[in-house]
């Protein structure tokens, strides 16, 4: 095959006439001979697309997927069944861009999917404002310890060590470069130490930042931990809550949250390696100025249509920008219309059922996976789809046995809790039957 | 542009009215001629401490947006929550719409302002 260059000699010949010149040479004619390379590179040579189809074609089929196995991996991504109307609006043409609406009010459905994410978003959290997403679930909690830091004019973070630890590193990464503190509270029998959150709690307090159901899969005492977190004035109580779970428990804004976030990936969203995900974040009334991001509103044109503008934005991020506490201005723009589908696909009863399911089925795998004794339940505590066990079989012996049958193990608690020795955290989707969890118990109780 | 008398001012336009040991604070009409329509004021909370020359308020036009600085220490003791709900109002009468009483610091401070002859002095420069 001959490189896809359009230019003969001819063409070249004549423009470097133009520009007076003898060869392409002499345009390279200012860099020093001794630092030219003399050889051609060191390149594979050309493939035809009929071949470079083929070789990416091989190369995909080197990665094993959740469409091979039976995942139950969760800790922060979970296999959420995602109906295939989702996939058919987001790859809409007139939608498919993960990028901000330039000429905002040209684009008229994406201002309009963005306004009714939102209202979504609103709805299940139980708060006035939402914005129009940030990048994911870690970014969604720097942002609102940046925005609670903001508000009260404090630079003191407490975070729960029961909030996602890379949520966490997120967190103190940015933090670090802001001059926020951040302190973390060690957990308590897998939630959030409330005497050890009380001594920390002060007037330099910014934001108490919770996640529940957390990272365990537990739910935390979100009430308790609002009233510590507001026995100062002004200190913020933040929460980084699981969507779905939002189909059974109490919203956060219920419970006294001021800032409520979470990731939106279980919305309809592939576990796609990692990324690109959705931070969702919303918040009362008051607080809607310091929103980072935008806020889309509905309105009625000039003959009386109905139609969408861009009503709020932080104006920090323009005429301010040195007092800007954020650089999000875009957002997850086709993430964000996946969730909006996804939500209003399944309804009220929809999501319900998806929450129900899930938790229904994370109890029986919790209860099959525990009955003989083998593995015991590293805290007993309510959970949601996800909850943590242990044995005196190592958690990577494990994973490995699980994979040679074809199944995703859970997630190896030591990691980044090393006083959980040989933890294993089970997620359970209502996409798991009732014969892989009990294939899941019966080759667990089968490992030695 | 309409100057009070009795009044202290500063350069960037903020007005103080002193009354014993506490002073009400608010823009000049110079201020809101200059930013136009004002759709929202941001206002402190009771209690926030402030030393002069440190942002205390910001005040948003639909053209623009600024900071009110603070003319002299003090500490905060009644906001304007009226401005919350109706920021036009400072457009109708920035003197009667004060933003913030405050309990003052340290007297002396006033010295550094501008008597109302000393700013329409310092607007007929600016002009």
């Amino acid at each position: 095959m001959y490189p896809y260059i359009p230019n003969t000699k001819e063409d070249e010949q004549r423009m470097l006439e133009v520009i007076g010149v003898n060869s392409v040479e002499d345009l390279f004619s200012d860099i020093p001979e001794d630092v030219k390379l003399k050889r051609d590179l060191n390149l594979n040579s050309s493939m035809s697309e009929l071949e470079v189809a083929k070789y990416m074609k091989k190369l995909a089929e080197s990665n094993t997927t959740i469409d091979d196995l039976t995942c139950f991996l969760g800790a922060g991504a979970y296999d959420h069944y995602i109906p295939s109307i989702v996939g058919h609006i987001t790859s809409r043409s007139e939608f498919y861009t993960s990028y901000t609406p330039y000429q905002a009010e040209i684009s008229q459905g994406t201002l309009q999917y963005i306004f009714e994410y939102q209202t979504l978003i609103c709805n299940l959290t139980g708060m006035d404002v939402s914005n129009a997403s940030l990048y994911d679930g870690g970014t969604a909690i720097a942002e609102a310890a940046f925005m609670a830091s903001n508000i009260t004019r404090r630079n003191k973070i407490i975070i729960s060590k029961t909030v996602n630890p890379e949520y966490r590193k997120v967190l103190n990464t940015y933090a670090h470069l802001q001059s926020i503190e951040v302190v973390e509270i060690e957990d308590k029998e897998g939630v959030t130490d409330l005497e050890e959150l009380k001594k920390h709690v002060d007037a330099k307090t910014a934001a108490v930042i919770v996640q529940s159901p957390n990272f365990f899969g537990i739910i935390e005492d979100l009430e308790a931990i609002g009233e510590i977190a507001h026995s100062q004035k002004r200190t913020m109580f933040v929460t980084s809550v699981d969507p779905i779970s939002l189909g059974i428990l109490k919203s956060p804004g219920s419970l006294g949250a001021d800032i409520v976030v979470g990731e939106g990936q279980p919305l309809g969203i592939p576990l796609s390696f990692g990324g690109p995900y959705l931070g969702f974040m919303a918040t009362k009334k008051a607080h809607m100025r310091k929103l980072p991001g935008r806020i889309v509103g509905e309105t009625i044109d000039v003959d009386g249509n109905r139609a969408f503008v861009l009503t709020l934005q932080a104006r920090e991020q323009h005429i301010r920008r040195e007092k800007a506490t954020s650089n999000i201005c875009s957002n997850q723009g086709i993430n964000t219309l996946a969730a909006a589908v996804y939500l209003v696909t399944l309804g009220k009863k929809g999501l319900r059922e998806v929450a129900t399911q899930a938790t229904q089925k994370a109890h029986y795998a919790f209860k099959q996976i525990t009955k003989s004794g083998k593995y015991k339940p590293l805290f007993d505590k309510p959970f949601f789809k996800e909850f943590a066990v242990t044995s005196s079989i190592d958690a990577d012996k494990i994973n490995n046995k699980l994979l040679e049958e074809k199944i995703l193990g859970g997630y190896s608690l030591e990691k980044e809790y090393p006083q959980y020795k040989n933890g294993i955290l089970y997620a359970v989707t209502e996409k798991r039957t009732k014969e892989e969890i009990d294939t899941l118990s019966s080759i667990l109780e089968g490992i030695i | 542009m309409k100057v009070v008398k009795d009044l202290y001012y500063t350069e960037d336009h903020e007005w103080v009215k002193v009354e014993g040991g506490e002073a009400y604070i608010g823009i000049a009409d110079y201020a809101q001629d200059q930013l136009g329509d004002i759709v929202y004021v941001e206002l402190p909370e009771i209690d926030d401490e402030f030393e002069q020359g440190e942002a205390f308020s910001a005040v948003e036009s639909v053209k623009a947006a600024a900071d009110v600085y603070m003319p002299i220490d003090g500490k905060i003791i009644e906001i304007n929550e009226e401005l919350l709900d109706d920021p036009a109002l400072l457009n109708e009468d920035p003197y009667e719409n004060w933003l913030v009483k405050i309990e003052i610091a340290d007297k002396s401070q006033l010295d550094d302002l501008m008597t109302s002859e000393e700013y329409e002095k310092f607007l007929d420069e600016e002009a």
